[in-house]
Parts: C-alpha cells; structure tokens; sequence
C-alpha cells in the first residue's frame, strides 16, 4: 500500500471531486503540481528577484535603479528575458561541449527539485517524503558539480579558478548546514518537513528557533552556511568580478548566463524556506492556530493565509540575504575556509550536544514551555 | 513507495526539459552569429591565451574534498539515530541513544581536531613549511 504524500496532487484530486477530472490518476496530478510550483513559483520568482535585488541595492546606495521599463520599471526582468533569449549561442570552441550543455542543466534541476518537500501550507506540498529534509540537502548538493563541469567545459582560466573555489566552498559548508539541521531532527523526531512544521504551532512548541538557547545559535549557522552554499556576498568568491571577471560563468552568455542566475535565485529561495520550515515555523501563524481555533473558515482561504505567512517569512530572509550583499564586503579564501572548519563547524557539533542534554533535561520542552510550566507549576502548589 | 517520490520525478523532469526548451526558443528567435576569432578566444581580458585552461591545480582543493566526505558520511549516519531521540526522550529510555549520539559527535570533534592539529585546515600553506629542510 503506497503511502500519499504528493498532498498538493491529492488536494487537486478532491478539489475537482465529481467532475470529469476526478478520475485522472494521481501521476498526472503531480505533474501538474510541478508544472504550477515551477513555472509559476520558482522561475517567475527567479526572474523577479533580480529586479528587486536592483532595486534593493539601488535604494541602499541611494540611487535610483531600473526605471525605465514600464512604471518604476518593473518590466526590466521581462525585458532582461528578451535580451538573454536573443543574444548569441556561445560555446567555447576548445572546451568540452557535453560538459558545457549539461551544466546549466544540473543547476536547475539542483535548484527546482528542491522545492518538492517545501511545505508551502499545510496540504500545499508537492511531496511531503519522509525523509524530506535530508532530500532537500541531497537535491541542492547537484548544483556544485554543475558549477565545476560548467567551469571545468569552458576551457578558461577565470572558469576554471571560480569553479574549484565554489566546489571547495560548497562542500565545506556543507558540513555546518547538516550539523544545524540535525538539532532540529533531535526535537521533532522526523525528517518530514511536513511533520517538523506542524509540531511548530503556537500550542505545541512554537517556532523551533526559539526552542532552547542552542537551536538559536544553530539557526544562524544554518543561514550563514546557506549563504555560502548559494555562493552569496559574503561569500561569493566563486564570482568574484574583481580578481576572476566572472568566475565560473565567465564563458557563459545570453540564456546560458541567465539559467545560471535563474539558478541561483531559485537556490537562495529553497535555501531560505527551508531555514522558514525548520526554525521559523513555516506556514505556522505566530500565536494562533486557525484550524484549531476557527475552524469555521473555509479550508481554501486557510490555506491561502498559511501560504501568504509561508512566503511572507521567506521573503524577509530573501530580503535580508540581498541587504547583506549591500552591507559586508567579500572574504578571502583562506577566511573563508577558517570560519567554516574552525568556527562554525565546532559550534554546530556543540549545538547537537547542547540540544541532546536539554531534551534530555527537561522532557522536550522548549524555553516557553519550562518557562509556562514554573509559573503555572508554582501558582498551583503553594 | 510513497507518492511524494512521483513528485519529485516530474520535478526534475520539468526543470530538466526546461533548459533547453529556452535556449531552443532563443535559437528560433535570435539572428545568426557570425562568430570572429576574437569572439571564439577564451576570454582573458583581451589578451591572447597562452596554453590550456586544463592545467594541473592545487591539492587543497583535493584535502578539502576527502575531509567532506569523511565528515559527510559521519552526518549521514548521525540523522537515524536523531529521528529515534525524541521518542526515547519521552519514553524515559534516552541514555542508550544519546550516548550513541554523544558517540558520533565525539569521532567528529576527534576527526576535527586530527585535521585541525595535522594543519589540513589551514588555507594558506606556508612557504618553508613544506619546503626540504637542508
């Protein structure tokens, strides 16, 4: 008997209950469910974001930004389009061409398949796998040896230079990310992402960054490594336009370029909802529980507030991620790989220790539990 | 078998196809390059290469690498033990499996500070520290 966890294609099964669509198998169902999060999620939000990245960085140097593109020229990643669609088709004649066509592949699919186990409301998940977090993880990783095959194929020194940094980089913060992620499995005891945000609700125990002093440190290893591992400023010494050009894009051009930065924003996004899911409660509303309190609301505009507090979360740590490009400047390689191996790695294996002994400590409980519990404890007994 | 993995099928298999769908729309669309040979050049900032891009590189890079997955593996096999502390935490029983979590974290501390004393962490390698002692 399979397990469903396609939610997103079974709510579309009963959404269309007694119409003609019912009987269409539940295959075709998640199908649709990876046409809509893909071409209506995470490529519109790709595009989108570069505009607002230009924006964002326009308005913190106090400059104006695109504006010419329709009003306050929110056309301009439309017109970005056009311009990568129409420009040259460029492969390096003395490079791997094989190599050179497949990368921009692997990042995509690295960064889009990502999005299956993100849990984007309560039923609104194209897979909720039982081992989604570690799923996520595995997925993203792709992107890594599609940057290096793109800089190993272009036969170019920049490339070449922009792409072992990135492999090095990416694999190094690697280990930080899976150390932060493992304190949250210690507290919900599943690897579901389904399972881990439901347990998050304002009655059970609330948002897992607060749940006791060392998943607050974790959240932040979690966030600064995912940084690294999008290849964002601080850390974006794969690109690095003023040592390596461009680095491990320097050969690619037009669409191939734009796939690569697609890429990359549709990766900072998974990155960013899956901190959202793991620590700050996902689709979960701060200090309510709607299906448990006003269960007279219809489930679809439920759904539609869960998903607007989903994207909400998410969207503020994009924000912050482009605020930091504006605000620190680059490492160096050797600081680099310092912070990752000698300071975040420690802190993360003494994060597991740390949220091992307080679950064992005190029964699971997070902070606002013990705290609620000694004062209604304490009122009752004396 | 669960569902979730359809899912995740047509995920990759749409983000796949997605590819060169657009650099096919792109080679409908776009009029004909003529490439020159300052065009066709691996991009060196103007300059003429000199030599391959295929060089040998540095070892680091293949330190870094082998460390990974030591410590990969480490994580990989720490994850199924996680998933069972909860349970034995409520269930009252959570010594046996915190000391096998106390266990992992502990070869990983031991592993660390191998690397960490062996100087493998170290970015920049000096230049007499590996050099022949006369």
């Amino acid at each position: 008997m399979p397990v469903n966890s396609a939610l997103f294609a079974q709510s579309l099964t009963q959404w269309t209950q007694g119409t003609w669509f019912a009987s269409v198998p539940i295959w075709v169902w998640a199908l649709v469910s990876a046409l809509i999060i893909i071409y209506m999620l995470a490529l519109p939000f790709g595009g989108i974001a570069t505009y607002v990245e230009r924006k964002i960085a326009a308005d913190l140097q106090d400059r104006i930004g695109p504006n010419r593109v329709g009003p306050l020229g929110i056309f301009q990643f439309a017109a970005d389009a056009i311009k990568m669609i129409s420009k040259e088709d460029y492969v390096p004649p003395g490079g791997d061409r094989f190599l050179f066509n497949i990368a921009p592949v692997l990042v995509v699919v690295g960064s889009c398949a990502g999005f299956v186990a993100l849990p984007l409301g309560q039923y609104l998940v194209a897979g909720d796998i039982n081992i989604g977090v570690f799923y996520i993880m595995a997925i993203t990783t792709i992107i890594a040896p599609g940057i290096l095959l793109g800089s190993w194929a272009s036969e170019n020194k920049w490339s070449l230079l922009g792409g072992l940094r990135s492999a090095a980089q990416i694999v190094s913060y690697e280990i930080p990310v899976a150390l932060s992620i493992v304190p949250i499995i210690l507290i919900s005891g599943s690897l579901q992402i389904g399972e881990i945000v439901k347990q998050q609700g304002w009655h059970d125990h609330f948002w897992n960054v607060f749940h006791n002093p060392f998943t607050f440190i974790s959240f932040f290893i979690l966030f600064v490594g995912g940084l690294a591992e999008t290849n964002r400023i601080p850390f974006d010494l794969p690109e690095a336009e003023s040592e390596l050009v461009s680095g491990f894009n320097t050969e690619f051009s037009g669409m191939r370029f734009g796939l690569y930065a697609l890429g990359e924003f549709v990766d900072v996004f998974v990155m960013c909802a899956l901190v959202t899911s793991l620590y700050l409660g996902g689709w979960q509303i701060p200090f309510l529980e709607l299906d448990k309190f006003w269960v007279t609301l219809p489930s679809g505009l439920i759904a539609l507030i869960h998903v607007s507090f989903f994207l909400g979360k998410t969207f503020l740590l994009v924000f912050v991620v482009m605020w930091l490009r504006w605000t620190l400047p680059r490492l160096r390689v050797d600081q680099l790989m310092g912070l990752c191996w000698k300071g975040m790695v420690p802190v993360a294996l003494f994060n597991i220790l740390g949220t091992a002994i307080w679950m064992w400590a005190f029964k699971g409980q997070s902070m606002l539990q013990v705290v609620s519990g000694l004062f209604s404890g304490g009122g009752g007994s004396h | 078998m669960e569902t979730g993995y359809i899912s995740a099928f047509w995920f990759i298999v749409v983000a796949a196809i997605t590819v060169p769908l657009m650099l096919g729309v792109g080679a409908l669309l776009r009029p004909k390059s003529i490439p020159t040979r300052r065009g066709t050049q691996a991009y060196e900032c103007g300059e003429d290469p000199i030599g391959s891009a295929w060089v040998k590189f540095n070892i680091r890079f293949y330190v870094v690498a082998i460390i990974f997955i030591i410590f990969d593996v480490e994580v990989a096999a720490v994850l199924p033990v996680a998933t069972q502390f909860k349970e034995a935490v409520l269930s009252g029983s959570a010594g046996f499996v915190f000391a096998e979590i106390f266990l992992f974290v502990a070869l990983l501390v031991l592993g660390l500070i191998y690397c960490w004393v062996r100087g493998d962490l170290e970015w920049v390698k000096g230049v007499t520290q590996n050099a022949p002692r006369k």
